[in-house]
């Protein structure tokens, strides 16, 4: 029961870039796309699983002094792996997501988990909220990809979906577009939230 | 000369580290509730991006480089920013105690800022050589720290404003950060 609870409160309740306020950075940068935003919110899911595991298992081993430092590590090192296995096997997204691969080191979100839960909790406990963290923040990227992609270029994961006199806003796709899109999807989960 | 003001140009109005290239938001919107702190945190970045900026960049050439371990910058990377910010700490605690009481509580933040290890590793992409490393490094926190304190400037205002319940706080910082962003759009045809 409490491994369901665990898994399940990453997908709405503490969705990270909503409910947390997490990882914002590649949040707003890589979801000009829905694609993009799959990509970038599946490698983040595979560093935090990977790294909420190894967490929970060394965490009686880690001096609590160095732990910040050795969490650090750990992600560091599962960063490289999706960085260099991306770079051969998926060109075209590592081209698209840019630096914002490396930068899942210090995506507050994964540090955050590592911290708040993994350090605290048992293997499989740590392992469903690393999952469940990581499907909510892939889903949270996707809806974000989806809509900029909708009204910016009037497709959605690359198929033309929009009638053909609409025009495309390229304000969407660029950096204002970002911040203002993610600003009234907060907005709108806060009024779905509070009718709650 | 003149590449290095246009450099300068770029970093800090064209291509805004913070509202252009999506680097360090979570601070940016953590600590901007207040003019004092968003300019202690902006004193603060200005100084470990361009330390942290120069250090990297001698890392990867003289250390990681000859030895063809360029794979784990990211992590030698990362390492060098927090135990730099950790330097940084204890040298002004000890030295010029002043400033350390005004940054205090911002030094150890800096660590998780995606806007540091992002500089470092742009820095590395485009190849640039150690002075210009140095004036682009500078130049980011600069625009960093000035789109900071401007949307601080204009996020005070807020608490004396009625808003719409659900928009309160974070949504409407967003879409202000927007708006700022846009602005910093019109700079764009400074460059060509």
């Amino acid at each position: 029961m409490r491994l369901v609870n665990e898994f399940t409160k990453g997908l709405w309740r503490e969705v990270p870039p909503f409910r947390l306020v997490l990882g914002l950075c590649p949040t707003l940068a890589v979801t000009t796309a829905a694609e993009n935003g799959v990509g970038m919110g599946l490698a983040t899911t595979f560093v935090l699983v990977c790294s909420n595991v190894l967490v929970a298992l060394l965490r009686k081993l880690i001096p609590s002094k160095v732990r910040i430092a050795s969490y650090i590590v750990i992600i560091a090192s599962f960063v490289v792996i999706v960085e260099l296995s991306m770079q051969a096997y998926a060109y075209k997204l590592y081209e698209a997501l840019g630096i914002f691969i490396p930068l899942i080191v210090v995506n507050c979100i994964v540090l955050g988990r590592a911290e708040a839960f993994a350090s605290k909790n048992n293997v499989v406990l740590s392992m469903a909220d690393g999952l469940g963290m990581g499907i909510g923040f892939t889903m949270a990227l996707t809806v974000i990809g989806g809509v900029r992609e909708l009204l910016g270029s009037g497709s959605v994961f690359g198929v033309h979906v929009m009638w053909s006199s609409f025009e495309p806003f390229g304000f969407m796709l660029k950096a204002p577009g970002a911040f203002v899109c993610l600003g009234f999807l907060l907005g709108i989960m806060n009024i779905i939230g509070a009718k709650k | 000369m003149t590449e290095y003001i246009l450099l300068i140009v770029s970093a800090i109005f064209v291509n805004n580290i913070l509202l252009a290239r999506y680097l360090g938001n979570c601070p940016f919107l953590g600590v901007s509730k207040s003019m004092d702190t968003a300019i202690g945190m902006g004193m603060a970045v200005i100084f470990v991006i361009t330390s942290a900026g120069v250090i990297t960049w001698m890392v990867q050439k003289y250390v990681l480089d000859p030895f063809g371990l360029a794979y784990l910058s990211t992590i030698a990377f990362i390492l060098v920013i927090a135990a730099l910010v950790q330097l940084v700490e204890m040298f002004l605690q000890k030295s010029v105690p002043a400033l350390y009481r005004a940054l205090g509580i911002f030094l150890p933040l800096i660590t998780t800022n995606c806007a540091v290890l992002g500089v470092a590793i742009i820095n590395i992409k485009e190849d640039y050589d150690l002075l210009t490393t140095l004036v682009f490094s500078f130049a980011s926190a600069v625009g960093y720290s000035l789109a900071l304190v401007l949307f601080a400037g204009i996020r005070e205002r807020f608490a004396v404003m009625k808003m719409p319940k659900p928009f309160d706080g974070t949504p409407l910082g967003l879409i202000t950060a927007g708006l700022l962003s846009m602005a910093f759009l019109g700079f764009s045809g400074l460059l060509k």
